[in-house]
């Protein structure tokens, strides 16, 4: 009786890549919800759009660089960054900024350096950087909650109106939808000397703060929030670098808040505004482009939480996760070099590097 | 010593244990034909003792061991040799070594033999002397003599550790041992607690084995009631695949970690296997030499998974046989099993046809689920090595995605080592970089493999480099060894040259020297003088005599 060999172990793994990302979608499902509750139709379409051009951009540079496209397509890690990108951008971007920063992430930022596993950047980040730079107007399209008296509550075909042919509805013009976001108007008012609790008092730009954050953002951030606690609990990702970013955003927001009260927002704020929760749990853990090492994902985290403060207080933009992401990730072989774990057996003093002329062990 | 540590990583594996156990150990009968390896543990084979021909009796020692590393192996049961040559054997690359083949004669006839029961009596030197003889060697799976572990060399053994772990699925021969064999465990923990002149033993269990543990204790009590035991604790270990590995244990049980590259003995510890405590009782107080093992014979694919008393030597298939068989590629319903297992169908791999029957089995694998290795055939023989054989349908392996660097291998990784950067440098064959990630503290345990979502063979790469790096520290040390002849040789060359020069130049000087006498002070010399003299004196006389006939004109003219 003769059997085939091959070498251990003789198991079968316990999940795979499509799965991973596979769960990683669904963790996306309440935070996207609560974005379309508040924010209507335009982000349900812009992930249609970003999910057919990252598929399709996926497919063309598969074959391009003669791999196999069915298994890398079933990977969904294409889906997931469509996802991260057009959850990040405006709901009324127009349908070409949206297609083409996905056609930049995928193409560009993903498979010129090699596809998935090879990128050093994230592909969704460096996606929204391009369109951030080079069409600052377009990006400024965001609209006001559904809970704002100014919210315009547009149907579906007037949405796809908007994105396709960026022509508002009869009777309505652009102003008269959009309107800046929270993280926007602080930035902007704190600029024009008003303190924190003028902007708060004010009657145009008050009734956008809730008790937490901007209004209806913290009910997204919220449900981002348990989406990744949910991905925590199944191991999807590892709780160090939202944990680190989180904490060095408090740790920062706090000090600065306590020291002048009246000029930097409350920590509260700064966590539940923005897309603080999509980055800390979704964005900053995306496995390719973070560290790998437990003391390097801190260290990962805690430097893009710094830099998100650091932008969002004293930099141009209102918020700053894409440039903290991609810059963290710019330091990420340096962080996985000095921080690599002290191995059974051996002395801290004995990391790599240090330990070249070793002999081997013979069998 | 209550205070347990833990180790990094490790993985919460599904059992299957109750696969094996529901039925005590039985004693297979005896083979037809024992094939017996020369060498079945680490270290030199041992010096031929037997021919074709002779007939042997059950525990007849085949070779004696040559060197310190080195053991005994024995005829297993009694019968005539009919031929020493190479078989294959059970080893990962399929290789043939050295076989004493016996036809077995049925009588089962032992060798007169005769223990000590009364252990304390003997000197550490003679208990380990006869564990050598015994043949005794790792039953762990590693087959290293025991002997030569039960010697302290000069270093202070603390604490022997019994590991009775055995974290990998499907295994159970050590636990059926423990629950069947408590006394003798108990007692070779004792006889090498005295040969190590070592005071404290811990016989540690992973607690999924409640009986074993129950059992042991309650023999522990009983053998302390009888006779003076050393200082003898049975601890349950929380169930952690790799708890049973050699450093993970010691950490586990310690909190101490081996050196990297050291022994346990380093840091005053030594480990032995339950099985291997058994072993040296029955070595020591009973005489007999290690002839047989228990062997887990399990898997969904075979009929009736249990374990064995196996003699070493007994062909695979005759195990097989024995427990009912290969299962069939359509299973029998889930009723039918005796433990209810989940039937193995979902996901199967491709059956393998046995004969005109499809059987479900595609791989049979010795060792576990996690570091065994595939078996080319059953057709191969049961070594002292060999505790388990398991009879899988494994599904194949889907291709390898690349690494999307989830760090899942880092945290599970026992060794507390980096995979993933391992991996990265291995398949490009960085070998320098690898072993700056320390490459050689991996034990292979399989954590990362088994996590990985892109299914990369991840152990496969770390073998691959581990054998690279060998073989090119082979070839380095043989080019060395090279360059060091070959540097002697121009050495020599240069040398009896130089002295070839050297002995010309002092001839030529001679010569010269010689010649300069010559010229300059031949009168010194006294022949050449007396020769001149003659000359002279020759040359005198003949003017004298020519003057003579010149003075007389007369007389012809």
């Amino acid at each position: 009786m003769r059997f085939n060999t091959a070498t251990s172990p003789h198991t079968t793994p316990a999940t795979s890549v499509d799965q991973v990302m596979r769960k990683v979608l669904i963790a996306l499902i309440p935070g996207t919800a609560a974005c379309a509750w508040f924010f209507g139709w335009g982000v349900l379409i812009n992930i249609g759009i970003a999910c057919v051009v990252a598929v399709l951009c996926e497919a063309a540079m598969l074959y391009a660089r003669g791999k196999a496209i069915k298994p890398y397509l079933m990977d969904n890690s294409a889906l997931v960054t469509a996802c991260l990108l057009a959850l990040a951008l405006p709901q009324l971007a127009p349908w070409w900024l949206t297609a083409i920063a996905t056609f930049f992430a995928i193409v560009f930022a993903k498979h010129l350096y090699g596809g998935l596993g090879f990128n050093p950047f994230n592909p969704a980040m460096v996606g929204y950087v391009v369109v951030m730079i080079s069409f600052p107007r377009e990006m400024t399209q965001w609209l006001p909650p559904l809970l704002l008296q100014t919210h315009v509550d547009l149907g579906f075909i007037d949405t796809l109106r908007l994105i396709f042919t960026s022509t508002p509805p009869p009777g309505l013009v652009w102003d008269s939808i959009t309107m800046a976001t929270p993280l926007d108007i602080t930035k902007t008012q704190l600029n024009l000397q008003f303190s924190i609790q003028d902007i708060h008092a004010d009657r145009n730009h008050g009734p956008l703060f809730g008790n937490l954050g901007g209004i209806g953002w913290e009910w997204i951030n919220g449900l981002f929030l348990a989406g990744g606690i949910w991905m925590m609990w199944h191991r999807i990702i590892d709780w160090r670098i939202p944990a680190g970013l989180l904490g060095m955003l408090v740790l920062l927001s706090n000090s600065f808040a306590l020291y002048d009260y009246a000029s930097y927002p409350p920590p509260t704020f700064e966590l539940f505004s923005g897309g603080i929760m999509l980055g800390a749990f979704f964005i900053a853990t995306d496995p390719v482009t973070a560290s790998t090492t437990p003391k390097g994902r801190w260290l990962f985290g805690a430097g893009i939480g710094f830099f998100i403060f650091v932008i969002r207080t004293w930099g141009s933009y209102p918020d700053g996760i894409a440039f903290a992401v991609l810059l963290m990730n710019m330091s990420v072989p340096l962080l996985d070099y000095y921080t690599m774990p002290r191995a059974y057996g051996h002395k801290w003093s004995e990391l790599p590097g240090e330990d070249k002329h070793q002999d081997p062990k013979q069998p | 010593m209550t205070q347990l540590s833990s180790f990094h990583g490790g993985l919460h594996l599904a059992g299957h244990k109750t696969l094996s156990t529901s039925q005590p150990i039985a004693t297979l009968p005896i083979p037809a034909r024992l094939v017996i390896p020369l060498n079945q543990h680490i270290g030199a084979a041992g010096e031929l003792l037997v021919a074709v021909g002779d007939h042997v009796l059950k525990g007849q020692a085949l070779t004696k061991p040559v060197g310190y590393v080195s053991a005994s192996v024995h005829a297993t049961s009694s019968g005539t040799i009919s031929d020493i040559g190479e078989y294959p054997l059970p080893h990962p690359s399929g290789l043939s070594a050295r076989c004493v083949v016996i036809d077995t004669d049925g009588k089962d006839e032992w060798l007169p033999h005769q223990g000590e029961p009364s252990y304390r009596l003997l000197h550490a030197a003679e208990i380990r002397n006869r564990v050598r003889h015994a043949g005794v060697v790792g039953l762990g799976g590693a087959t290293f003599p025991t002997s030569v572990k039960m010697n302290p060399a000069g270093q202070i053994i603390d604490t022997l550790i019994i590991n009775g772990a055995e974290c990998e699925p499907y295994i159970t021969c050590d636990d059926m041992l423990m629950r069947e064999r408590a006394k003798e465990v108990i007692l070779g923990a004792d006889i090498l607690l005295h040969a190590l002149g070592t005071a404290h033993c811990i016989i540690a269990i992973e607690d999924n084995k409640p009986d074993a543990i129950a059992a042991l204790r309650a023999a522990l009590k009983a053998a302390a009631d009888d006779t003076q035991l050393g200082d003898i604790a049975v601890i349950a270990v929380p169930t952690l695949y790799p708890t049973g590995g050699e450093k993970q244990l010691i950490k586990v049980l310690t909190g101490k970690e081996v050196p990297s590259h050291g022994l346990p003995a380093e840091i005053g510890l030594v480990m032995q296997n339950v099985a291997t405590a058994a072993a040296v009782y029955r070595a020591i107080c009973c005489g007999e030499p290690l002839i047989s093992r228990v062997v887990t014979v399990t898997g969904e694919a075979v009929a009736h998974p249990q374990n064995l008393e196996v003699r070493i030597g007994t062909p695979i298939s005759q195990l097989i046989e024995h427990c009912g068989g290969y299962l069939p590629a359509n299973p029998l319903p889930l009723s039918a099993r005796a433990d209810g297992s989940p039937s193995p169908q979902k996901g199967a791999g491709r059956p393998v046809s046995q004969g005109d029957t499809l059987i479900m089995a595609n791989r049979l694998i010795m060792g576990g689920p996690m570091m065994g290795f595939a078996l080319q055939s059953d057709e191969l023989p049961v070594t002292k090595g060999c505790n388990c054989l398991l009879i899988q349908n494994v599904p194949a392996a889907s291709a390898a995605m690349p690494c999307i660097r989830c760090g899942e291998c880092v945290t599970v990784c026992p060794a507390s080592l980096l995979p993933q950067q391992l991996y990265w440098h291995a398949s490009s064959k960085n070998f320098d970089q690898v072993q700056d990630y320390h490459l050689f503290d991996c034990i292979e345990c399989g954590c990362c493999s088994q996590v990985c979502p892109s299914h990369i063979p991840l152990v496969q790469y770390f073998r691959f480099a581990k054998t690279e790096i060998w073989h090119q520290e082979t070839e380095k040390r043989k080019a060395d060894h090279a360059r060091v002849r070959h540097d002697f040789r121009s050495e020599r060359l240069e040398r009896e040259k130089r002295e070839r020069e050297e002995a010309l130049r002092k001839k030529k000087e001679l010569l010269a020297q010689k010649a300069a006498a010559e010229t300059t002070s031949g009168e010194d010399d006294p022949k050449k003088a007396a020769i001149a003299a003659a000359m002279e004196r020759v040359k005198a006389k003949k003017e004298q005599s020519e003057s003579a006939a010149d003075s007389a004109p007369g007389k012809n003219a």
